[in-house]
């Protein structure tokens, strides 16, 4: 059976209802460029970006689209662990953008440096001035490197984030081939919430990996500013002990939670805490994070501590500017901050504005997942997989008014143990959402 | 399936013009939600299995056996127990119709 008959009848009224509004479409989204066509300005051409523009142009052909990237490749963050392991190289994660370009109206490799939200106008460096009817920010999170004492444009020479997927990470990669067997790679973890949460967890693993095969006396510290390993923690502590001697004399990995860097020193090689000092031969600093810096420039880095951008989950427009939308790590929801969910939410934010432009009222209540692989040995990988509900606002006996959130549905979790053949869909994986959010060719 | 093809020809015979525009558009949203995953239609590219083209009543059977723990699965439990039978039953009408 496809539909029951309640469903079927309420399939032919939306339809029905479709075919009346359609003439208004014009009307009901009210273009504010001065007419046709209806144009949809893109920032960022990431997962989530680059995802919800392939998606639009598919579901809604009539919209002109520009993407405005300052980049000229994609470069790949999920996997880009494994460059560190040497399993993969740099160029295994990069992509250049010609399959997205040509699903795309206008292309411009250009950074944004004003955006009116009144106007619906946005600058970019190249002097470039484009109208928006609708703006969608897709640019990732922004490093906060004042909040580390030292962390400098100088201490950036030579202590590498490598959060954001690129040269950062080719020369963390050299920077490890070059340490000497018996020295010791210091890496911190920032204050969740920050993006990919067992991230951290992973890189630990395949750093373990190519130190225990290349130079087996090494040590590597994790400083984690939060109290405890933030994500897939028992699968995580499984792989240290089974593969690099945690919990041992021998251990080749030292966890230190509650142990937030406070400052660098890239002469010294050292990063302090609140307890000490640790020296490293090579240091890796994750800053905190915030929302990208075009999502301040649009006013919309507005939650509590000007740090993420509150959305309506339906829409995934702000929920206090009108016509701008926020994708991805940037926003402020209950989401994982993941390529997977970047991309998803690429699609549940394409899939409303097309409702809205032909004047029908956006999915009231989306289901959306997310599935994280992360690799913890050269031939073993485990995952998180959980199904979102959208659960609308809810006023309380005692006024209490509890927001809306996307509910994790029960039976969502974590794998049962590491294995090779879930290392064999993390690459599957990999493969399959960068042709997603690209449109690469099979 | 009789019954689904049935539903079908009423859907293109009641809404007659209409109908290239009566897709299902939460179906949709639901099925491209999956693409990450098994790829773009759900055509995948490595391990991970495609589901374009997957007969209707033989999907819905796999996600209700992945969902009761029958068919042994990684990750697929996780995701057939957040979504309800009438889902699958969209999802498995989308993807048999992707060539």
């Amino acid at each position: 059976m496809a539909f029951d008959r309640r469903e079927f009848l309420k399939i032919s009224a939306g339809v029905t209802g479709a075919a009346s509004l359609g003439a208004l479409s014009g009307c009901a989204s009210g273009p504010a460029t001065g007419g046709a066509p209806y144009k949809v300005v893109v920032v960022g051409a990431g997962f989530g970006g680059a995802t919800f523009a392939r998606y639009l142009k598919m579901w809604e052909p009539k919209i002109e689209i520009t993407i405005i990237e300052p980049n000229a490749n994609f470069v790949s963050c999920p996997t880009s662990n494994e460059v560190l392991a040497g399993l993969n190289k740099l160029e295994d994660i990069t992509f250049t953008y010609d399959h997205l370009k040509k699903s795309v109206d206008n292309w411009v490799q250009d950074t944004v440096t004003s955006i009116d939200t009144v106007g619906r106008n946005v600058k970019t460096a190249g002097g470039k001035s484009i109208a928006y009817d609708r703006l969608v920010l897709a640019g990732g999170i922004e490093l906060m490197f004042d909040k580390v004492e030292g962390y400098n444009a100088e201490a950036q020479q030579t202590i590498m984030h490598a959060w954001k997927a690129g040269p950062q990470t080719a020369t963390l990669r050299k920077q490890l081939e070059a340490m000497p067997d018996g020295g010791v790679f210091v890496m911190s973890v920032p204050m969740a919430p920050y993006r990919c949460p067992p991230g951290p967890y992973e890189r630990a693993c395949q750093v373990a990996t190519y130190l225990k095969q290349a130079k087996p006396k090494s040590k590597i510290i994790i400083l984690d500013g939060n109290p405890d390993i933030a994500s897939k923690k028992p699968l995580f502590l499984a792989a240290w002990t089974k593969h690099y001697g945690y919990g041992t004399d021998n251990s080749m990995i030292e966890y230190r939670p509650n142990n937030m860097p406070r400052s660098v020193d890239p002469v010294k090689m050292m990063v302090g805490t609140e307890f000490d000092d640790v020296k490293g031969d090579v240091i890796n600093v994750v800053p905190p994070m915030r929302a990208a810096t075009i999502c301040e420039m649009a006013g919309v880095r507005n939650d509590s501590s000007n740090t993420w951008c509150p959305i309506d989950y339906r829409t995934f427009e702000s929920l206090t500017v009108k016509n701008v939308h926020i994708l991805g790590d940037s926003t402020l929801t209950n989401f994982p901050k993941s390529g997977s969910v970047a991309n998803n939410t690429g699609k549940m934010c394409a899939a409303a504005i097309v409702e809205m432009f032909n004047g029908r009222e956006p999915d009231s209540a989306p289901v959306v997942t997310n599935t994280c692989y992360s690799a913890v040995s050269e031939t073993t990988a485990i995952h998180v997989a959980t199904v979102f509900r959208y659960a609308a606002a809810k006023t309380g006996p005692d006024g209490k008014v509890t927001p809306a959130s996307m509910v994790a549905q029960k039976g969502g979790g974590i794998s049962k143990e590491e294995s090779e053949l879930e290392f064999a869909y993390m690459e599957s994986w990999a493969k399959n959402v960068w042709a997603d959010t690209l449109g690469l060719p099979g | 399936m009789k019954k689904s093809l049935a539903i079908t020809l009423l859907l293109a015979g009641t809404l007659g013009a209409v109908s290239a525009q009566a897709i299902d558009t939460k179906a949709r949203f639901m099925a491209a939600n999956c693409a990450y995953c098994h790829g773009p239609e759900g055509k995948s590219r490595g391990a991970i299995p495609s589901l374009a083209g997957l007969e209707q009543k033989y999907f819905v059977e796999q996600m209700k056996a992945f969902r009761d723990g029958s068919r042994p699965a990684t990750v697929m439990q996780k995701h057939a127990m957040g979504y309800t039978d009438a889902e699958f039953e969209q999802l498995g009408a989308w993807f048999s119709a992707i060539k």
